[in-house]
Protein backbone atom coordinates (compact mmCIF):
# COMPACT_ATOMS: atom_id res chain seq x y z
CA UNK A 1 0.00 0.00 0.00
CA UNK A 2 2.34 2.80 -0.47
CA UNK A 3 -0.14 5.64 -0.29
CA UNK A 4 -0.09 4.89 3.12
CA UNK A 5 3.38 4.63 3.70
CA UNK A 6 3.51 8.02 1.55
CA UNK A 7 1.04 9.70 4.11
CA UNK A 8 2.78 8.17 7.65
CA UNK A 9 6.08 9.58 5.54
CA UNK A 10 4.64 12.93 5.11
CA UNK A 11 3.20 12.99 8.93
CA UNK A 12 5.15 11.42 11.56
CA UNK A 13 7.75 8.98 10.01
CA UNK A 14 11.29 10.16 10.85
CA UNK A 15 13.01 7.78 8.71
CA UNK A 16 11.14 5.23 5.97
CA UNK A 17 13.49 2.43 4.11
CA UNK A 18 11.98 1.36 1.16
CA UNK A 19 13.38 -2.34 0.01
CA UNK A 20 16.88 -1.59 0.83
CA UNK A 21 19.30 -4.00 -0.46
CA UNK A 22 22.49 -3.67 1.10
CA UNK A 23 25.88 -5.48 0.62
CA UNK A 24 29.38 -5.26 -0.60
CA UNK A 25 31.76 -6.11 -3.40
CA UNK A 26 28.77 -7.60 -5.31
CA UNK A 27 27.26 -9.84 -2.42
CA UNK A 28 24.05 -8.93 -1.08
CA UNK A 29 23.64 -8.73 2.75
CA UNK A 30 20.36 -7.98 3.17
CA UNK A 31 17.74 -7.95 0.79
CA UNK A 32 14.65 -6.51 0.25
CA UNK A 33 14.27 -4.61 3.75
CA UNK A 34 11.19 -1.65 4.69
CA UNK A 35 10.98 -0.51 7.95
CA UNK A 36 9.95 3.07 9.14
CA UNK A 37 10.98 4.72 12.71
CA UNK A 38 8.50 7.00 13.94
CA UNK A 39 9.80 10.25 16.47
CA UNK A 40 10.72 8.82 20.13
CA UNK A 41 10.83 5.35 18.81
CA UNK A 42 13.60 2.78 20.51
CA UNK A 43 14.29 0.51 17.44
CA UNK A 44 17.06 -2.16 18.64
CA UNK A 45 18.70 -4.13 15.85
CA UNK A 46 19.31 -7.36 16.37
CA UNK A 47 20.76 -10.40 14.19
CA UNK A 48 24.14 -12.46 14.04
CA UNK A 49 27.92 -11.80 13.08
CA UNK A 50 27.35 -11.26 9.15
CA UNK A 51 23.85 -10.23 9.40
CA UNK A 52 24.43 -6.79 8.15
CA UNK A 53 23.57 -4.36 10.84
CA UNK A 54 26.54 -2.47 10.89
CA UNK A 55 26.25 -2.26 6.86
CA UNK A 56 22.45 -1.27 7.37
CA UNK A 57 23.35 1.47 10.07
CA UNK A 58 26.50 3.09 7.83
CA UNK A 59 24.03 3.02 5.36
CA UNK A 60 21.40 5.04 7.29
CA UNK A 61 24.10 7.51 8.58
CA UNK A 62 25.01 8.42 4.38
CA UNK A 63 28.64 6.11 4.42
CA UNK A 64 27.35 3.63 2.21
CA UNK A 65 24.99 3.76 -0.80
CA UNK A 66 22.20 1.01 -1.03
CA UNK A 67 22.58 -1.24 -3.71
CA UNK A 68 19.26 -0.20 -4.46
CA UNK A 69 16.58 0.49 -2.43
CA UNK A 70 16.08 3.89 -0.44
CA UNK A 71 16.14 6.10 2.24
CA UNK A 72 13.70 9.23 3.26
CA UNK A 73 14.30 11.53 6.26
CA UNK A 74 10.86 12.90 7.57
CA UNK A 75 9.96 16.12 8.60
CA UNK A 76 13.07 17.92 6.93
CA UNK A 77 15.65 16.08 9.65
CA UNK A 78 19.05 17.42 8.58
CA UNK A 79 22.42 15.69 8.21
CA UNK A 80 23.53 18.21 11.09
CA UNK A 81 21.00 17.13 13.07
CA UNK A 82 22.26 13.46 13.37
CA UNK A 83 24.40 11.89 16.32
CA UNK A 84 26.36 8.61 16.28
CA UNK A 85 28.17 6.45 18.28
CA UNK A 86 30.32 4.21 16.27
CA UNK A 87 32.13 0.99 17.48
CA UNK A 88 36.21 2.06 18.75
CA UNK A 89 38.42 1.62 16.42
CA UNK A 90 42.00 1.12 16.65
CA UNK A 91 43.08 4.44 16.66
CA UNK A 92 41.18 5.75 19.17
CA UNK A 93 42.57 3.47 21.97
CA UNK A 94 46.13 5.26 21.70
CA UNK A 95 44.81 9.09 21.03
CA UNK A 96 46.49 11.13 23.14
CA UNK A 97 43.20 13.64 23.58
CA UNK A 98 41.40 14.81 26.69
CA UNK A 99 37.97 13.74 27.29
CA UNK A 100 36.90 17.56 26.41
CA UNK A 101 38.22 17.58 23.27
CA UNK A 102 37.13 14.41 22.30
CA UNK A 103 33.51 15.71 23.61
CA UNK A 104 34.07 18.79 22.02
CA UNK A 105 34.13 17.49 18.56
CA UNK A 106 30.71 16.63 18.37
CA UNK A 107 30.32 20.28 17.95
CA UNK A 108 31.61 21.07 14.34
CA UNK A 109 28.57 20.32 12.37
CA UNK A 110 27.36 23.34 14.05
CA UNK A 111 30.36 25.51 13.12
CA UNK A 112 30.36 25.71 9.29
CA UNK A 113 33.45 27.23 8.34
CA UNK A 114 34.06 29.03 12.04
CA UNK A 115 37.60 28.04 13.37
CA UNK A 116 36.90 28.47 16.65
CA UNK A 117 33.74 27.33 19.19
CA UNK A 118 31.26 29.65 20.61
CA UNK A 119 31.07 29.90 24.31
CA UNK A 120 27.20 28.71 23.60
CA UNK A 121 28.26 25.75 21.91
CA UNK A 122 31.27 25.07 24.35
CA UNK A 123 28.03 25.00 27.22
CA UNK A 124 26.30 22.62 25.68
CA UNK A 125 29.09 20.09 25.39
CA UNK A 126 29.98 20.95 29.33
CA UNK A 127 26.25 20.60 29.88
CA UNK A 128 26.56 16.97 28.20
CA UNK A 129 29.28 16.41 29.81
CA UNK A 130 27.60 16.69 33.33
CA UNK A 131 24.65 15.00 32.47
CA UNK A 132 26.72 11.92 31.44
CA UNK A 133 28.69 11.68 34.44
CA UNK A 134 31.62 12.69 32.87
CA UNK A 135 32.40 16.16 34.27
CA UNK A 136 34.98 15.36 36.26
CA UNK A 137 36.78 13.27 33.73
CA UNK A 138 37.02 16.47 31.57
CA UNK A 139 40.26 17.09 31.89
CA UNK A 140 42.07 13.47 31.68
CA UNK A 141 43.36 11.74 28.75
CA UNK A 142 40.77 9.42 26.65
CA UNK A 143 42.73 6.43 26.62
CA UNK A 144 43.47 6.05 30.18
CA UNK A 145 39.41 5.70 30.86
CA UNK A 146 37.62 2.66 31.40
CA UNK A 147 35.59 1.33 28.69
CA UNK A 148 32.14 2.79 30.32
CA UNK A 149 33.72 5.76 30.87
CA UNK A 150 34.86 6.32 27.26
CA UNK A 151 31.54 5.19 25.99
CA UNK A 152 30.01 8.26 27.79
CA UNK A 153 32.32 10.63 26.72
CA UNK A 154 31.75 8.81 22.81
CA UNK A 155 27.98 9.43 24.20
CA UNK A 156 28.54 12.73 25.15
CA UNK A 157 30.09 13.80 21.82
CA UNK A 158 26.91 12.25 19.48
CA UNK A 159 24.47 14.46 22.01
CA UNK A 160 26.68 17.64 21.07
CA UNK A 161 26.01 16.60 17.36
CA UNK A 162 21.74 15.99 17.62
CA UNK A 163 18.70 16.82 19.69
CA UNK A 164 16.56 14.55 17.94
CA UNK A 165 17.69 11.18 17.07
CA UNK A 166 20.93 8.61 18.51
CA UNK A 167 22.08 6.04 16.47
CA UNK A 168 24.36 3.35 18.53
CA UNK A 169 26.58 0.81 16.79
CA UNK A 170 27.10 -2.08 19.47
CA UNK A 171 27.57 0.64 22.77
CA UNK A 172 27.88 -2.03 25.21
CA UNK A 173 30.45 -4.09 23.69
CA UNK A 174 33.13 -5.07 26.15
CA UNK A 175 31.75 -3.70 28.70
CA UNK A 176 31.05 -5.19 32.17
CA UNK A 177 27.58 -5.81 33.42
CA UNK A 178 27.43 -2.94 35.57
CA UNK A 179 28.57 -0.75 32.82
CA UNK A 180 26.37 -2.00 30.66
CA UNK A 181 23.14 -1.10 33.06
CA UNK A 182 24.30 1.91 33.74
CA UNK A 183 24.61 2.62 29.84
CA UNK A 184 21.37 1.08 28.98
CA UNK A 185 19.83 3.59 31.38
CA UNK A 186 21.61 6.25 30.32
CA UNK A 187 20.27 5.49 26.65
CA UNK A 188 16.85 5.08 27.97
CA UNK A 189 16.41 8.55 29.60
CA UNK A 190 17.69 10.05 26.87
CA UNK A 191 15.04 8.44 24.79
CA UNK A 192 12.40 9.31 27.28
CA UNK A 193 13.30 12.73 26.65
CA UNK A 194 12.10 12.42 23.18
CA UNK A 195 15.44 11.47 21.54
CA UNK A 196 14.69 8.93 19.06
CA UNK A 197 17.20 5.70 19.39
CA UNK A 198 18.19 3.28 16.94
CA UNK A 199 20.76 1.26 17.99
CA UNK A 200 22.60 -2.04 17.09
CA UNK A 201 22.73 -4.84 19.62
CA UNK A 202 24.29 -8.65 20.24
CA UNK A 203 22.71 -8.75 23.39
CA UNK A 204 19.18 -9.14 22.49
CA UNK A 205 18.03 -10.21 26.41
CA UNK A 206 18.62 -6.24 28.09
CA UNK A 207 17.83 -4.88 24.38
CA UNK A 208 14.31 -5.93 24.17
CA UNK A 209 13.69 -4.97 27.57
CA UNK A 210 14.50 -1.30 26.86
CA UNK A 211 13.42 -1.03 23.44
CA UNK A 212 9.86 -0.21 22.14
CA UNK A 213 10.59 -1.75 18.61
CA UNK A 214 12.76 -4.85 17.67
CA UNK A 215 14.33 -5.21 14.02
CA UNK A 216 15.73 -8.43 13.58
CA UNK A 217 17.61 -9.34 10.33
CA UNK A 218 19.06 -12.42 11.81
CA UNK A 219 16.62 -14.14 10.35
CA UNK A 220 17.32 -14.63 6.12
CA UNK A 221 14.94 -11.91 4.62
CA UNK A 222 12.86 -11.47 7.79
CA UNK A 223 11.43 -7.22 7.25
CA UNK A 224 9.11 -7.46 10.07
CA UNK A 225 9.46 -4.82 13.06
CA UNK A 226 7.63 -6.84 16.28
CA UNK A 227 6.05 -4.32 18.42
CA UNK A 228 6.76 -4.73 21.72
CA UNK A 229 3.36 -5.37 23.87
CA UNK A 230 4.32 -3.91 26.79
CA UNK A 231 2.10 -2.97 29.63
CA UNK B 1 83.61 26.94 23.76
CA UNK B 2 84.93 30.11 22.91
CA UNK B 3 86.24 29.42 19.45
CA UNK B 4 82.68 27.93 18.71
CA UNK B 5 80.69 30.72 19.59
CA UNK B 6 83.21 33.15 17.67
CA UNK B 7 82.90 30.66 14.31
CA UNK B 8 79.10 30.90 14.71
CA UNK B 9 79.19 34.72 15.07
CA UNK B 10 81.37 34.53 11.92
CA UNK B 11 78.92 32.11 10.47
CA UNK B 12 75.69 34.56 10.98
CA UNK B 13 77.21 37.70 9.63
CA UNK B 14 76.77 36.14 6.01
CA UNK B 15 72.90 36.74 5.29
CA UNK B 16 72.31 33.40 3.79
CA UNK B 17 73.81 31.47 6.87
CA UNK B 18 70.49 34.00 8.90
CA UNK B 19 67.99 32.91 5.89
CA UNK B 20 69.15 29.44 6.02
CA UNK B 21 68.50 29.04 9.63
CA UNK B 22 65.11 30.88 9.32
CA UNK B 23 64.02 28.58 6.53
CA UNK B 24 65.22 25.49 8.02
CA UNK B 25 63.24 26.46 11.32
CA UNK B 26 59.85 26.99 9.21
CA UNK B 27 60.46 24.37 7.67
CA UNK B 28 60.51 22.33 10.90
CA UNK B 29 57.98 23.77 12.77
CA UNK B 30 55.01 23.37 9.99
CA UNK B 31 56.26 19.54 8.73
CA UNK B 32 55.41 18.74 12.71
CA UNK B 33 52.12 19.83 12.63
CA UNK B 34 50.98 17.89 10.52
CA UNK B 35 53.10 14.94 11.61
CA UNK B 36 50.86 14.23 14.64
CA UNK B 37 47.75 14.00 12.52
CA UNK B 38 49.89 11.32 9.81
CA UNK B 39 50.86 9.55 12.90
CA UNK B 40 47.58 8.75 14.71
CA UNK B 41 46.15 7.93 11.40
CA UNK B 42 48.76 5.63 10.71
CA UNK B 43 49.85 7.48 7.51
CA UNK B 44 53.35 7.78 8.72
CA UNK B 45 54.59 6.33 5.69
CA UNK B 46 52.91 9.07 3.50
CA UNK B 47 55.87 11.18 3.59
CA UNK B 48 58.25 8.90 2.64
CA UNK B 49 56.00 7.90 -0.49
CA UNK B 50 55.02 11.37 -1.83
CA UNK B 51 58.49 12.08 -1.10
CA UNK B 52 59.65 9.58 -3.56
CA UNK B 53 56.91 10.95 -5.95
CA UNK B 54 58.31 14.54 -6.07
CA UNK B 55 61.52 13.23 -6.56
CA UNK B 56 60.31 11.25 -9.93
CA UNK B 57 58.73 14.80 -10.55
CA UNK B 58 61.40 17.09 -10.30
CA UNK B 59 63.75 14.40 -12.33
CA UNK B 60 61.13 14.92 -15.40
CA UNK B 61 61.57 18.83 -13.79
CA UNK B 62 65.14 18.39 -14.64
CA UNK B 63 65.12 16.59 -18.13
CA UNK B 64 62.62 19.27 -19.28
CA UNK B 65 65.40 22.07 -18.28
CA UNK B 66 62.75 23.88 -16.48
CA UNK B 67 64.15 26.84 -14.62
CA UNK B 68 62.23 26.35 -11.74
CA UNK B 69 60.78 22.73 -10.39
CA UNK B 70 58.52 23.34 -8.26
CA UNK B 71 55.68 24.84 -10.42
CA UNK B 72 55.76 21.23 -11.59
CA UNK B 73 56.58 19.22 -8.62
CA UNK B 74 54.15 20.81 -6.17
CA UNK B 75 50.76 20.08 -8.36
CA UNK B 76 52.22 16.49 -9.19
CA UNK B 77 52.93 16.03 -5.34
CA UNK B 78 49.24 17.61 -4.55
CA UNK B 79 47.75 15.12 -7.01
CA UNK B 80 49.64 12.53 -5.72
CA UNK B 81 48.62 13.17 -1.88
CA UNK B 82 44.68 13.42 -2.56
CA UNK B 83 44.79 10.29 -4.52
CA UNK B 84 46.40 8.73 -1.42
CA UNK B 85 44.57 10.32 1.68
CA UNK B 86 41.09 10.34 -0.40
CA UNK B 87 40.55 6.99 -1.84
CA UNK B 88 40.26 5.60 1.68
CA UNK B 89 39.17 2.08 2.35
CA UNK B 90 36.69 1.60 -0.03
CA UNK B 91 39.70 1.20 -2.99
CA UNK B 92 40.43 -2.34 -4.20
CA UNK B 93 44.10 -2.21 -3.75
CA UNK B 94 44.91 -1.32 0.34
CA UNK B 95 46.30 2.36 1.50
CA UNK B 96 49.82 1.07 2.53
CA UNK B 97 49.68 -1.40 -1.13
CA UNK B 98 48.98 1.65 -2.93
CA UNK B 99 51.84 3.68 -1.13
CA UNK B 100 54.30 1.09 -1.79
CA UNK B 101 53.55 0.61 -5.40
CA UNK B 102 53.73 4.41 -6.09
CA UNK B 103 56.64 5.66 -4.20
CA UNK B 104 59.02 2.25 -5.61
CA UNK B 105 57.23 3.08 -8.99
CA UNK B 106 58.19 6.73 -9.02
CA UNK B 107 61.91 6.55 -7.32
CA UNK B 108 62.72 4.33 -10.17
CA UNK B 109 60.78 5.89 -13.21
CA UNK B 110 62.64 9.66 -11.65
CA UNK B 111 66.19 7.73 -11.52
CA UNK B 112 65.78 6.12 -15.11
CA UNK B 113 64.27 9.48 -16.31
CA UNK B 114 67.54 11.63 -14.82
CA UNK B 115 69.57 8.68 -16.39
CA UNK B 116 68.73 8.51 -19.86
CA UNK B 117 67.54 12.77 -20.33
CA UNK B 118 69.91 14.58 -17.63
CA UNK B 119 72.26 16.76 -19.22
CA UNK B 120 74.46 17.23 -16.07
CA UNK B 121 78.16 16.04 -15.65
CA UNK B 122 77.54 15.46 -11.77
CA UNK B 123 74.58 13.11 -11.90
CA UNK B 124 75.25 11.07 -8.87
CA UNK B 125 75.58 14.46 -7.12
CA UNK B 126 72.47 15.75 -8.01
CA UNK B 127 70.46 12.29 -7.21
CA UNK B 128 72.68 12.44 -4.18
CA UNK B 129 71.59 15.76 -3.11
CA UNK B 130 67.50 15.76 -4.11
CA UNK B 131 67.54 12.30 -1.94
CA UNK B 132 69.43 13.17 1.19
CA UNK B 133 69.12 17.37 0.93
CA UNK B 134 71.43 19.61 0.18
CA UNK B 135 75.14 18.93 1.38
CA UNK B 136 75.56 21.59 3.07
CA UNK B 137 73.20 24.71 3.92
CA UNK B 138 74.88 27.23 2.08
CA UNK B 139 73.74 25.81 -1.47
CA UNK B 140 70.35 26.80 -0.49
CA UNK B 141 69.29 29.18 -3.25
CA UNK B 142 68.08 32.58 -2.14
CA UNK B 143 64.54 31.86 -3.95
CA UNK B 144 64.52 28.51 -2.22
CA UNK B 145 64.37 30.40 0.99
CA UNK B 146 61.62 32.48 0.19
CA UNK B 147 59.38 30.07 -1.22
CA UNK B 148 59.52 27.89 1.78
CA UNK B 149 58.85 30.67 3.86
CA UNK B 150 55.58 31.75 2.20
CA UNK B 151 54.34 27.77 2.10
CA UNK B 152 55.77 27.27 5.53
CA UNK B 153 53.25 30.36 6.80
CA UNK B 154 50.57 28.95 4.64
CA UNK B 155 50.48 25.39 5.82
CA UNK B 156 50.35 27.45 9.31
CA UNK B 157 47.40 29.36 8.98
CA UNK B 158 45.45 26.32 7.12
CA UNK B 159 46.57 24.57 10.21
CA UNK B 160 45.42 27.24 12.82
CA UNK B 161 42.32 27.90 10.84
CA UNK B 162 41.32 24.14 10.32
CA UNK B 163 42.43 23.06 13.68
CA UNK B 164 39.23 21.77 15.72
CA UNK B 165 38.33 19.72 12.08
CA UNK B 166 41.45 18.35 11.99
CA UNK B 167 40.92 16.78 15.34
CA UNK B 168 38.09 15.80 14.23
CA UNK B 169 39.22 14.03 11.22
CA UNK B 170 41.95 12.16 12.69
CA UNK B 171 40.01 11.51 15.73
CA UNK B 172 37.27 10.08 14.12
CA UNK B 173 36.47 10.25 10.49
CA UNK B 174 32.98 8.61 9.81
CA UNK B 175 31.71 10.30 12.90
CA UNK B 176 32.31 13.47 11.24
CA UNK B 177 30.67 12.08 8.26
CA UNK B 178 27.64 10.76 9.85
CA UNK B 179 26.61 13.96 11.26
CA UNK B 180 26.56 16.14 8.31
CA UNK B 181 30.14 17.73 8.20
CA UNK B 182 32.03 17.95 4.64
CA UNK B 183 35.00 15.10 5.88
CA UNK B 184 36.09 14.61 2.18
CA UNK B 185 36.63 18.68 1.68
CA UNK B 186 38.95 18.42 4.92
CA UNK B 187 40.70 15.25 3.75
CA UNK B 188 41.40 17.57 0.23
CA UNK B 189 42.48 20.17 2.44
CA UNK B 190 44.57 18.19 4.58
CA UNK B 191 45.74 16.12 1.72
CA UNK B 192 47.06 19.37 -0.03
CA UNK B 193 48.95 20.83 2.88
CA UNK B 194 51.12 17.42 3.55
CA UNK B 195 51.91 17.46 -0.54
CA UNK B 196 53.51 21.11 0.27
CA UNK B 197 55.05 20.56 3.84
CA UNK B 198 56.20 17.24 1.52
CA UNK B 199 58.01 19.14 -1.36
CA UNK B 200 58.95 22.02 0.80
CA UNK B 201 61.06 19.65 3.25
CA UNK B 202 62.73 18.22 0.37
CA UNK B 203 64.68 21.26 -0.01
CA UNK B 204 66.28 20.70 3.43
CA UNK B 205 66.84 17.05 4.37
CA UNK B 206 66.20 15.43 1.02
CA UNK B 207 63.61 12.96 -0.46
CA UNK B 208 64.49 9.90 1.83
CA UNK B 209 64.45 11.92 5.36
CA UNK B 210 61.61 13.66 4.90
CA UNK B 211 59.13 11.05 6.94
CA UNK B 212 61.80 11.64 10.15
CA UNK B 213 61.25 15.61 10.12
CA UNK B 214 57.25 14.74 9.78
CA UNK B 215 57.15 11.96 12.58
CA UNK B 216 59.67 11.86 15.13
CA UNK B 217 58.49 15.22 16.83
CA UNK B 218 55.39 13.73 16.82
CA UNK B 219 56.16 10.47 18.40
CA UNK B 220 58.60 12.27 21.04
CA UNK B 221 55.72 14.24 22.28
CA UNK B 222 53.41 11.65 22.18
CA UNK B 223 55.41 9.88 24.82
CA UNK B 224 55.03 13.04 27.26
CA UNK B 225 51.92 14.57 26.87
CA UNK B 226 48.38 13.26 26.93
CA UNK B 227 45.99 16.01 25.08
CA UNK B 228 45.86 16.65 21.53
CA UNK B 229 46.97 20.42 22.07
CA UNK B 230 49.72 19.87 24.24
CA UNK B 231 51.03 17.00 21.82
CA UNK B 232 50.80 19.68 19.05
CA UNK B 233 52.49 22.55 20.80
CA UNK B 234 55.37 20.07 22.48
CA UNK B 235 55.88 18.94 18.75
CA UNK B 236 56.12 22.06 17.29
CA UNK B 237 58.43 22.94 19.93
CA UNK B 238 60.79 19.56 19.71
CA UNK B 239 60.92 19.92 16.04
CA UNK B 240 62.01 23.53 16.09
CA UNK B 241 64.86 23.21 18.40
CA UNK B 242 65.84 19.87 16.94
CA UNK B 243 66.22 21.80 13.36
CA UNK B 244 67.90 24.55 14.83
CA UNK B 245 70.60 22.45 16.68
CA UNK B 246 70.90 20.17 13.86
CA UNK B 247 71.92 23.22 11.71
CA UNK B 248 73.66 24.82 14.42
CA UNK B 249 75.94 21.52 14.73
CA UNK B 250 76.14 20.79 10.74
CA UNK B 251 77.82 24.34 10.30
CA UNK B 252 80.16 23.30 13.28
CA UNK B 253 80.87 19.91 12.21
CA UNK B 254 80.79 20.31 8.47
CA UNK B 255 78.35 17.63 8.31
CA UNK B 256 75.00 17.28 5.70
CA UNK B 257 72.14 19.17 7.05
CA UNK B 258 69.40 16.53 6.39
CA UNK B 259 70.94 13.76 8.32
CA UNK B 260 72.32 15.73 10.84
CA UNK B 261 68.86 17.13 12.00
CA UNK B 262 67.21 13.67 11.80
CA UNK B 263 70.19 12.37 14.17
CA UNK B 264 69.35 14.89 16.42
CA UNK B 265 65.66 14.07 16.09
CA UNK B 266 66.40 10.67 17.43
CA UNK B 267 68.42 12.02 20.01
CA UNK B 268 64.84 13.90 21.03
CA UNK B 269 62.77 10.73 20.74
CA UNK B 270 65.17 8.77 23.27
CA UNK B 271 65.03 11.58 25.63
CA UNK B 272 61.30 12.14 25.53
CA UNK B 273 60.95 8.24 25.41
CA UNK B 274 62.46 8.08 29.18
CA UNK B 275 61.38 11.03 30.49
CA UNK B 276 58.01 9.04 29.22
CA UNK B 277 58.94 6.32 31.42
CA UNK B 278 59.63 8.13 34.48
CA UNK B 279 56.57 9.84 34.58
CA UNK B 280 54.45 6.43 33.80
CA UNK B 281 56.17 5.20 36.39
CA UNK B 282 56.18 8.02 38.97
Amino acid sequence: MPETIQETLNTEALISCQNLTLGYEGKIVINDLSFIVNHGDYLCITGQNGSGKSTLMKTLLGLKTPMSGQIIWGNGIKATEIGYLPQQTQIQKDFPATVREVVYSGLINRTGLRPFYTIAEKAIAEKNMRKLGIGSLAGRCYRELSGGQQQRALLARALCATRKILLLDEPVAGLDPQATLELYTIIKTLNDEGITIIMISHDIDNSVSFASNVLDIGAQQSTDIMKQNKE
Amino acid sequence: MHEIIDKLVLYFQFPFVRYAMITGTLIALCSSLLGVTLVLKRFSFIGDGLSHVAFGAIAIATAMNLTNNLFLVLPVTIICAIILLCSGQNSKIKGDAALAMLSVGTLAIGYLILNVFSSSSNLAGDVCTTLFGSTSILTLSMTDVWLSGILSALVVVVFLVFYHKIFAITFDEDFMTATGVKSKAYNLILATTIAIVIVVAMNLVGALLISALVIFPALSAMRVFKSFRAVTICSVFVSVICAALGILISILAGTPVGSTIVAVDIAGFLLFSLVGKIISRG
